[in-house]
């Protein structure tokens, strides 16, 4: 079971709710997905209050089936950030935030400098923070030393289905984590999830893969299964790949 | 270094050349590459990728829902003023054009604004001529002060200004600036900007990167097409974005592809560009650009959208009006002409006057609107092409200024 901030997940998939032809199609691919957790760009939301129907994302994403994860996507620093979190809040949703700071709007990578200093101003104000990180080990040991509830680091750069780039580095922030790794973003295909579950990732956050796919519902089903698939080898446990076939005669036989 | 520096020094000439002489093996090879140069693009500009024009299109609808998804963005032109101090040959707004003109009021802006909003727009674009006396920057924050606790985006298109004059246009809450070079044909230019300060080519060159420095998120920029050759303004404005996308670095780019259209007793086009060829660079640009935002308005008509949407364009107008007014009747029993500076009221025997106050007078529009279709009816077509219409992809709190 997936816990983060001692709240229970039955499904180790997150959801990301961009991209979809229809708000409709996303609803339909979330509950596919059996996800329990979503995630929901607070520039497309409506933080009013006034139930803006032209701002409706919100309205097809059931509170009571998923805990809502609201992301600061478009923040290029903490300031902006933690404005944003505080607007959230005041408009009802979730004390939960998923750190997105990315300065450079093309490849969207995370300003790790600036998801520091906002982490340790929204957790003393008792926010649940889980940041999108480079897949940088230090900067998730700091990261988490600042309280966060989780880290996440990225596989490759949002959107471009290109895999675990990061590899190596996830592997070690998972080595040294002491919260739930969720690896975010990249994940383009049902076995780069299953990747990310047998390396020992706690959880993986997929959005364009699913949304872009033909069939989206079938596709969220395709990466339940491949989450389900890796996590339960990671916990049976792999043998390492070896490099040769095993020696045919040994090579310590002269002790016998 | 600003971008006249590097772009005076860029080959632009060879790759025009090369745009138009490339051979089938050069396409091949640039469909091939991986990371696309200013060649390839050129490239891809060619007649011989014309030919491939089916491929091309379904590699940028590939890559266009990769990165930006089955969504399109929509925003509306809100003109305040065609007050203008320049003349451009090829723009209704032009200073000697004996036009019906009008400069919007706060409230009037308002009244105009909130119809769109009324009709879904959360993202809006003030549009103005040039003109510092009746369009002056005071107001120009005051409409966007006015605005910003309605609208979660607002944009500007208005004559360029220094620095220091955008940080307070970005203080009341804009954060999109557009401008468009018209054309990078610097001999073109000069011989259609015959009057104002538009006359100085570098001065409009370097407008975004004053932009950027002042704080705007996004920036729009864009070449009139009809004025020059397409394939050289095309390798123009890719060179301009691959310079904004390593100095401006933080900021969204949109690119726009505006069409001069040949209309009666307007000025006509001094260049083509065939429907092909548009849409042969809608998908070039794609290629080069993945991430860069494609703006497509509607002096296109509906067959050619409803075509160009999928292909690559990410963000679009509709029901668009380009006169002030336009969307309400707002401002307009101070229709007037303009005469060496001077508004001059309308007399009776004036073909634009009219005293029954049921068939209102109205203002000049900047260009013909060529896809008349109402908002409801382009936001469902988008529906049906299998997009969702985003209308509000941005929040005021993102703006250091913003509240709380």
């Amino acid at each position: 079971m997936l816990v983060i901030a001692n709240r229970s997940f039955s499904s180790r998939l997150i959801l990301g709710t961009g991209k979809f032809a229809s708000p409709e199609i996303m609803r339909d691919a979330l509950a596919a997905s059996g996800t329990g957790m979503v995630t929901v760009a607070l520039r497309r939301a409506d933080l009013t209050g006034k139930r803006d129907p032209f701002a409706n994302i919100l309205e097809f994403v059931d509170p009571d089936r998923y805990l809502i994860l609201p992301n600061t996507s478009g923040a290029m620093n903490a300031e902006e950030a933690v404005r944003l979190a505080r607007l959230a809040v005041a408009a009802g949703l979730p004390k939960w935030v998923k750190l997105e700071i990315h300065p450079d709007p093309r490849y969207l990578l995370p300003d790790p400098i600036e998801t520091l200093k906002a982490t340790e101003i929204l957790v003393k104000e008792g926010f649940t923070v889980l940041p999108y990180i480079n897949a940088d080990p230090v900067l998730a040991k700091r990261l988490q030393e600042a309280g966060s509830a989780t880290v996440m680091p990225l596989g490759s750069p949002i959107g471009s289905n290109r895999g675990l780039e990061t590899r190596a580095q996830i592997q070690i922030i998972i080595e040294q984590a002491i919260v739930p790794v969720i690896v975010d973003a990249g994940i383009g295909v049902p076995s780069h999830a299953a990747e990310a579950m047998e390396l020992g990732a706690d959880a993986v956050l997929v959005n364009t893969a699913i949304a872009i796919a033909r069939d989206p519902s079938r596709m969220a089903t395709a990466f339940a299964g491949a989450v389900e698939a890796g996590r339960t080898a990671f916990e049976i446990g792999q043998s390492a790949p070896q490099l040769a076939a095993s020696a045919t005669s040994p090579l310590t036989g002269f002790l016998d | 270094m600003s971008f006249v520096a590097e772009f005076d020094r860029m080959p632009l000439g060879s790759l025009t050349e090369r745009a138009g002489a490339a051979s089938a093996q050069d396409v091949r090879a640039s469909l091939g590459s991986v990371r696309l140069s200013l060649t390839d693009f050129a490239n891809l500009l060619s007649p011989a990728a014309g030919a491939h024009l089916e491929e091309l299109g379904r590699r940028s609808q590939a890559v266009t829902r990769q990165r930006f998804g089955k969504v399109v963005r929509f925003f509306a032109p809100l003109y305040l003023s065609n007050e203008c101090v320049n003349n451009c040959k090829y723009c209704g707004f032009s200073r000697d054009n004996p036009i019906l003109r009008v400069t919007l009021s706060i409230d009037e802006v308002l009244r105009e604004a909130r119809l769109l909003k009324e009709q879904g727009f959360r993202n809006i674009l003030l549009v103005s001529g040039e003109h510092p006396k009746f369009v002056s920057n005071g107001y120009l924050a005051d409409c966007v002060a006015a605005l910003r606790d309605e609208f979660p985006a607002i944009s500007l298109e208005v004559g360029p200004m220094e620095t220091e004059d955008y940080a307070p246009m970005v203080a009341s809450g804009a954060e999109g600036l557009v401008v468009y070079q018209e054309t990078y044909d610097r001999e073109v230019y000069g011989q259609v900007h015959t009057a104002g300060p538009k006359r100085d080519f570098n001065w409009r060159l370097e407008t975004a990167e004053r932009a950027y420095a002042a704080g705007f998120r996004r920036l729009g920029i864009g070449a009139l097409f009809g004025l020059s050759d397409w394939r050289f303004e095309a390798i123009a404005v890719a060179a301009h974005a691959l310079y904004l996308l390593r100095h401006c670095w933080k900021a969204q780019l949109t690119l726009s592809l505006p069409r001069l259209r040949p209309h009666a007793g307007e000025f006509q086009p001094l260049t083509k560009m065939t429907d092909r060829e548009l849409t042969q660079l809608i998908c070039a640009l794609r290629l080069m650009f993945p991430d860069v935002g494609l703006v497509l308005s509607t002096r296109e008509g509906p067959r050619l959208r409803d075509g160009l949407i999928p292909l690559g364009i990410t963000m679009i107008s509709a029901g668009s009006h380009t006169e002030p007014g336009g969307y309400t009747g707002a401002g307009k029993e101070k229709i007037h002409r303009t005469e060496r500076g001077r508004q001059v009221a309308l007399s009776a025997d004036d073909p634009g006057h009219t005293s029954a106050p049921a068939c209102a007078t109205a203002a000049t529009g900047q260009f013909d609107i060529s896809d008349s279709r109402s908002v409801g009816e382009v936001a469902a077509m988008v529906r049906g092409l299998g997009y969702e219409p985003v209308w509000k992809d941005w929040d005021a709190a993102l703006l250091a200024s913003g509240q709380p």
